[in-house]
């Protein structure tokens, strides 16, 4: 998923990354026991407070910790719930685990790929939307099942999607303030 | 203070809450307390009663009446009707297909057939509440355990039952528990591995969700026989609610002295930590996990030494699964024998199943061992989808095979299963029909192992890749019978030379669906029309 090139060396690190985040970030590594194998929770807590673990955060946690960076980026591309890039407002998540597979959820994830212009796992042009397929959210008995940030649909349909895109894109332009499910 | 007289449960598994039962459950308190019936009638939010299809679902107590798919605007009706009136909300109670509806749950088919140990109090009481828990016997095992039976008793007693790895792998508990307790080292740990990565499984989640103390009283018998003082819940981070869940229930046992210093008065010191996964399905295996619990990359090691001898950090180190552990506090409770006059001659006890995928009643069951197949699917799942055609059933996940219409009768047991071609596993249950093409399906777990290969051995790292692109090829259909050849060769190579379970595993679904629908294969080869339409996935369903 991750590709070592997204990493440079030489690039300079970039300052728009809040401070307060540092900081809290450093607190919560500071109040800790033991940092030994303590990487996969500081991680966590990362990704919770940025959204994302870009190359900065990475490094951070590296240096405070006491290990090789490279050992972080180890770690943070083995895993697939963390991401190095950068989340859009609303996270669509379409579950491919088996039971959503054999109802149809194939179409579904392409249907939403066709309608936003992007892949897996990448964010759209607006910055409104990351689309992922994850691995069963568990809720099986409602396959094909789709999630957008933590609201569930269930039984979805090809015909459901456009209704769903739009709810969430007219949010943005004020037009519709409620969801309507 | 008041006595209740009727109790109001409402399911509040992941299932469940995402088509609203949270609303239903707060709708429901606020109408009971409109109606000045709030001191005498309870709403609780309870565990996963395993009929996610239905659901949300309601259970009136103790009239034992069985609401489903409740929508928070029913709560009135049951309120008005049911509590202040005693009369039945007709239109929300199960209906099924041939008989009609049903109001009791014990009526339920899908309930009948079923014996619950592992879930004993799923969907009977309130998970954050340590009470309720004790109420039906909780910690009672623990408790004896402490103070009337010696280590070795505990574990002659599991091992007397004979129940074995729920997690798929099948090895006697009572065993393992024996070996690492016989390791000489100052500090050991038990684990309870809860990285259920079966795609379209939810045993272990719906256990931790509905009766999370089940599994910490377990742990702390566990750690008592092989003498360790130290356990870890390794869950994944994809289940906040059973982790919030299992953070409550670890504080009240806390609060109570059944984790900590001097737990029943013995000298036995227990405590529990949770670790969270990041989405990786190899850490299953328990040396991935076991890396993963350190922080690393979660790759397998070479066995031996096994986490028995050298695990955690190096010490010796004990990994059961969650459904394992759920069985613990019954067995010492009622007695081995007991247990083991459940099930076959080998596997012993019951077994949880994630049913999935084209059948009536998606949900979880749990069944003696020895029930066939049929059963599972026909009479507790209600047959297939739609009227259709029964096809195949996938069992053991993206690690096991399909099972076809002749081997329903077939009764589950580990070794059953195995010898068919398949696998017991954690216990995923996906059933297929006629419209389901069984190459794509090979395809789609292929496609999950490759992803899920953790690169370190080679046989599994690059031979998932290539048998993935092999099946890319033939559903493209530009395969030759030279590539089906090969597919198959390549399939017993990765499965004879991979390091641990996922890739020795990983070819099963190509394997046996080629035994039983060979033709499927053939027909992406030598007949380019035929199956142009089934092939393709039609928008919805």
């Amino acid at each position: 998923m991750t590709k070592p090139a997204e990493i440079s060396v030489t690039a300079p690190i970039s300052d728009n990354l809040p401070k307060e985040k540092f900081n809290e970030l450093s607190k919560f590594i500071d109040q800790m026991e033991t940092t030994d194998g303590a990487l996969i929770e500081t991680l966590h807590k990362a990704q919770n407070l940025f959204g994302y673990l870009p190359r900065d955060v990475q490094l951070y946690i590296a240096r405070k910790l006491g290990i090789p960076g490279a050992e972080v980026f180890g770690v943070v591309s083995f895993y697939s719930y963390f991401t190095t890039k950068p989340r859009g407002k609303h996270t669509i998540s379409v579950c491919m685990g088996t039971a959503c597979f054999v109802r149809g959820a194939d179409a579904i994830v392409e249907y939403f790929k066709e309608k936003l212009s992007v892949e897996s796992n990448e964010i759209t042009e607006d910055g409104l939307f990351t689309l992922k397929d994850v691995r069963c959210i568990g809720a099986c008995g409602l396959a094909p099942v789709v999630m957008v940030d933590d609201k569930v649909y269930g039984r979805v349909k090809v015909e459901d999607i456009d209704g769903i895109i739009n709810t969430y894109s007219e949010m943005k332009v004020g037009k519709n303030e409620n969801k309507n499910n | 203070m008041a006595r209740t007289r009727t109790n109001i449960l409402i399911c509040g598994g992941t299932g469940c809450i995402a088509s609203d039962s949270e609303k239903v459950q707060k709708n429901l308190e606020l109408i009971v307390k409109a109606r000045g019936y709030g001191d005498e009638v309870k709403v609780i939010k309870t565990g996963c009663f395993g009929f996610c299809e239905q659901g949300p679902i309601v259970k009136i107590e103790p009239d034992d009446v069985f609401y489903v798919r409740v929508g928070p605007k029913d709560a009135r009706e049951i309120v008005d009707e049911h509590i202040v009136k005693g009369r039945i909300v007709d239109r929300l109670l199960y209906r099924e297909p041939e008989k009609g509806k049903i109001d009791k749950q014990e009526n339920i088919p899908f309930y009948k057939k079923q014996l619950r140990i592992a879930l004993r109090n799923c969907g009977l009481i309130n998970p954050e509440d340590i009470y309720e828990y004790i109420a039906l016997g909780g910690y009672e095992a623990l408790g004896k355990a402490l103070t009337q039976m010696s280590r070795d008793e505990v574990i002659d007693e599991i091992k007397k039952s004979g129940l074995r790895g729920r997690g798929g792998g099948g090895f006697p508990t009572g065993v393992k528990w024996e070996i690492t307790k016989k390791q000489v080292s100052d500090k050991k740990f038990i684990i309870c591995n809860a990285d259920e990565g079966d795609p379209g499984a939810f045993m272990d989640r719906s256990i931790l969700e509905g009766d999370p103390h089940n599994v910490l009283e377990a742990m702390a018998i566990g750690a008592y026989a092989i003498g360790a003082n130290k356990g870890i819940i390794y869950i994944r981070a994809e289940y906040p609610l059973a982790i919030s869940r299992l953070n409550t229930a670890i504080k009240q046992a806390r609060e109570l002295g059944l984790l900590g210093t001097g737990i029943f008065g013995s000298d036995f010191n227990f405590d529990i930590q949770i670790k969270y996964g990041a989405g990786a399905f190899v850490c299953g295996e328990e040396t991935a996990l076991i890396n993963s619990c350190e922080g690393k990359r979660g790759e397998p090691n070479y066995r031996p030494p096994y986490p028995a001898e050298e695990g955690f950090w190096g010490y010796p180190t004990n990994v059961n699964n969650v459904e394992t552990f759920a069985n613990i506090a019954p067995i010492i409770i009622k007695g081995s024998q007991w247990f083991s006059s459940i099930g076959t001659e080998k596997s012993k006890g019951t077994k949880v199943f994630a049913l999935a995928g084209k059948i009536n009643n998606v949900g979880l069951v749990e069944v003696p061992m020895g029930t066939t197949l049929r059963e599972i699917i026909f009479d507790i799942g209600g047959g297939i989808q739609g009227g259709k055609k029964f096809k195949a059933v996938q069992t053991g996940g993206p690690s096991g095979g399909v099972l076809i219409e002749e081997q329903l009768d077939t009764p589950i047991d580990y070794e059953s299963l195995t010898e068919k071609g398949s696998m017991m596993g954690s216990g995923g249950m996906i059933v297929m029909d006629e419209n389901d093409n069984m190459v794509k399906i090979a395809k789609f777990y292929l496609e999950f192992t490759m992803d899920e290969s953790c690169g370190r051995c080679t046989p599994c790292r690059i031979g998932t890749k290539r048998m993935y692109e092999l099946l890319c090829k033939i559903t493209d259909k530009k395969g030759t019978l030279n590539d089906i050849d090969a597919l198959k060769q390549l399939g017993s190579m990765v499965k004879g030379s991979s390091l641990c379970g996922l890739g020795q595993t990983a070819p099963n679904p190509i394997i046996s669906t080629m035994k039983y629908f060979w033709e499927e294969y053939l027909g992406f080869i030598q007949d380019n029309e035929h199956l142009s339409e089934e092939g393709k996935y039609k928008y919805g369903h």
